[in-house]
């Protein structure tokens, strides 16, 4: 029964060469309270989380702080476990998988955090952070030190670098060090976590251009989870819009930008500083209050309190799936009554 | 038009086990009444430092080497620390990124509100009845509430910090700064914390606030986004040095310092598709600044001259730029 199933998810994986497949992934915090540290309440982080990340292929996962976006990056990662959904990688479920299991599974899936500093080991060598990990997984083995140094001029370091400690790196090159750490087990995915948050821009330019080059070069499949619109708009092939731990919409990239469809991209998209001076009197559609709190849980359209078209329906029942195309699909009423 | 602010050759160093880390290099601006000037600039080239150095705010460990601060004209680099306390907090207002820096976890928003009303507010001075003051300050904390459209005002004040949401603190944090109606605001990178809705929100009340009241505003930020939807002017800052300053719509549609194209040239656009480059290399290290021109090093256009000399602070069609590109001088004779 089970191998029928694989089988069938193999097939279609074929078709349309999907490497990641995620199913209505949920994840809720428990919060504990009083003297027997009982469970009183949930983070209800994510609510529902479904998509699926195509081969060699850049995905951005878009929301603001609070949406349950690095949340779906670590049950990804195979950090936090899913109170619920299903993670496929080809054709397996890694949504719960055996302790060797989750070896292979890492070997497969790396990820890439926001502050490069506080993900390497201050104590230790570029070159002995690189190397334990290849060690720890256990790969090549005379020739590990010259894979390090190739990896370092792959990202665009050179072999000296391997002999400085994090702190004296500056911030463009520790975010490559950590990257060579990641490539260094031979990954399929990656997940980058903000990964030019802390960068100045000059720096982010060049951050960007190297995982575009390495991605074309070695066709390396990315999930990029971060906030900054411009980025994703630069970067990636198709975006999730994700509002309160759900997806409202999903999309290419190009049309997102171009034509998006949910009230909350529309708003998302307008808020965006544009560095064009003439351009800051234009008329802003300013979203007013703040995303809810997450341990209310919604069962209605999780946009309904900020929304500028609310109408009565979404307060009754949550917005079913509609198509906009074959690429693009939106969690919205407005859109059901078009 | 009158100047609030004028910086003259301001240079501050800081004693590190390292060395001296010269972070101003001879800064030199002015704010106008009622305008707001953006500092834009990378890591490391000063522009919060700045900030810190007009309020007198640095830490222990920095000097301000040489330099003149004119606010309202006192020069504050002379004032007594007395002196300057009282214009800290009441004619000059900082904001801040972190509210956590500025907003007490263990008090309610209403003692911390009123500290400041108490102490700096002169209107209150006539007011001889202790109860009679109290009752002021409370109205004016919540008319202040009011107007910068914090939701239910009079349950906000009686909240911890803690309880307020990232928006709500930077509310509360503007209506701290305008309530005594300052001459001078410095924010710096009041929005980054936040996410761009909440961002495109405060950044709207702050420029409506700053109209209202006739404020100047010295924006600190390293995104250029947020300097072109809200600033007047910008001075960009490179290795602690202005490297170009001038009105938005010329700097943006025509930068002309090398490192302001680059910097443009870097930015990713959410409104459009765009090529993006970065400028190769990194900042200079400021306890060993390279001879010459700080960014010959990262710098395409590099002449001969730019490694020997530093670049005249020239001044082309109203903009102040810093480069031996536009030195007529230089060009003329073919020195590069």
């Amino acid at each position: 029964m089970e191998a029928a199933h694989a089988m069938g998810t193999k097939k279609s994986e074929a078709e349309n060469g999907v490497l990641i497949k995620v199913e209505g992934l949920r994840k809720w915090f428990p919060i504990l309270g009083g003297v027997f540290q009982r469970t009183v309440g949930y983070v209800y982080a994510v609510e529902d989380a479904t998509f699926d990340i195509k081969r060699a292929e850049t995905l951005a996962l878009v929301g603001e702080s609070g949406s349950g976006k690095t949340t779906v990056g670590l049950m990804l990662a195979n950090l936090e476990l899913p109170t619920a959904g299903k993670i496929f990688y080809r054709a397996e479920d890694v949504s719960r998988l055996s302790s060797s299991k989750t070896k292979w599974y890492r070997k497969k899936v790396q990820m890439v955090f926001q502050d490069p500093y506080a993900s390497l080991n201050p104590r230790m060598l570029i070159k002995d952070t690189i190397l334990e990990v290849m060690k720890v997984h256990k790969i090549g083995g005379h020739n590990n030190y010259d894979r390090a140094v190739e990896l370092m001029n792959r990202v665009g370091l050179s072999e000296e670098h391997l002999y400085r400690y994090p702190h004296e790196l500056s911030g463009g090159q520790r975010q490559r060090a950590v990257l060579a750490r990641a490539l260094c087990v031979e990954p399929e995915f990656i997940i980058l976590d903000e990964p030019t948050a802390s960068l100045d821009v000059s720096v982010q330019a060049q951050v960007l251009d190297l995982l575009e080059s390495l991605q074309r070069e070695f066709h390396y499949t990315y999930l990029l989870i971060t906030h900054n619109l411009a980025v994703v708009r630069y970067v990636s092939d198709r975006t999730v819009v994700m509002y309160r731990g759900m997806w409202v919409e999903s999309s290419s990239t190009r049309e997102l930008f171009e034509k998006a469809e949910h009230p909350y991209t529309q708003a998302l998209l307008a808020s965006v500083p544009i560095p064009e001076p003439h351009l800051s009197n234009r008329e802003k559609q300013l979203l007013k209050g703040e995303p809810p709190n997450p341990t209310e849980r919604v069962k209605t359209c999780p946009f309904v309190d900020r929304c500028p078209h609310v109408m009565p329906i979404c307060n009754e029942k949550a917005p079913p799936i509609t198509q906009v195309n074959d690429s693009h699909q939106v969690r919205c009423w407005l859109v059901v009554k078009k | 038009m009158s100047n609030v602010l004028e910086v003259k050759d301001l240079r501050v160093e800081f004693r590190t086990y390292r060395g001296t880390v010269k972070a101003l290099n001879g800064v030199s601006f002015t704010v106008e009444k009622g305008e707001v000037l953006g500092l834009a600039g990378e890591t490391g080239s000063g522009k919060s430092v700045t900030g810190l150095a007009i309020q007198r705010l640095l830490p222990s460990n920095a000097t301000v080497a040489e330099g003149m601060v004119m606010f309202d004209g006192r020069d504050l680099l002379k004032l007594s620390e007395e002196e300057m306390n009282k214009i800290r907090g009441k004619e000059m207002v900082a904001i801040f990124q972190d509210p956590h820096t500025y907003l007490n976890p263990v008090f309610r928003m209403q003692n911390q509100f009123a500290d400041i009303l108490r102490t700096k507010d002169e209107e209150l001075n006539p007011i001889k009845d202790k109860r009679e003051v109290e009752k002021v300050i409370r109205n004016k904390m919540i008319q202040m509430l009011r107007e910068v459209q914090m939701p239910a005002p009079e349950r906000a004040i009686k909240m911890y910090p803690h309880e307020l949401s990232g928006g709500m603190k930077q509310r509360m944090m503007l209506a701290m700064a305008f309530s005594l109606r300052p001459k001078l605001v410095i924010a710096d990178e009041p929005t980054t914390a936040l996410d761009v809705t909440i961002q495109a929100q405060v950044l709207e009340l702050m420029r409506s606030l700053q109209k209202k009241y006739g404020t100047s505003v010295i924006l600190i930020t390293h995104d250029l986004g947020v300097i072109a939807e809200t600033c007047g002017r910008i001075a960009v800052m490179y290795a602690g040095r202005i490297v170009e300053m001038g009105k938005v719509d010329f700097v943006y549609s025509e930068p002309l310092h090398p490192y302001t194209q680059g910097l443009m040239r870097a930015l990713p656009r959410a409104d459009k598709d765009v090529k993006v480059e970065g400028i190769g290399g990194s900042v200079p290290d400021l306890v060993d600044l390279p001879k010459g021109c700080p960014f010959h090093l990262r710098c395409t256009h590099a002449m001969e001259i730019c490694s020997r000399a530093n670049p005249r602070t020239l001044n082309v069609d109203g903009r102040i730029v810093e480069c031996h590109l536009y030195d007529e001088r230089i060009v003329k004779e073919g020195v590069g």
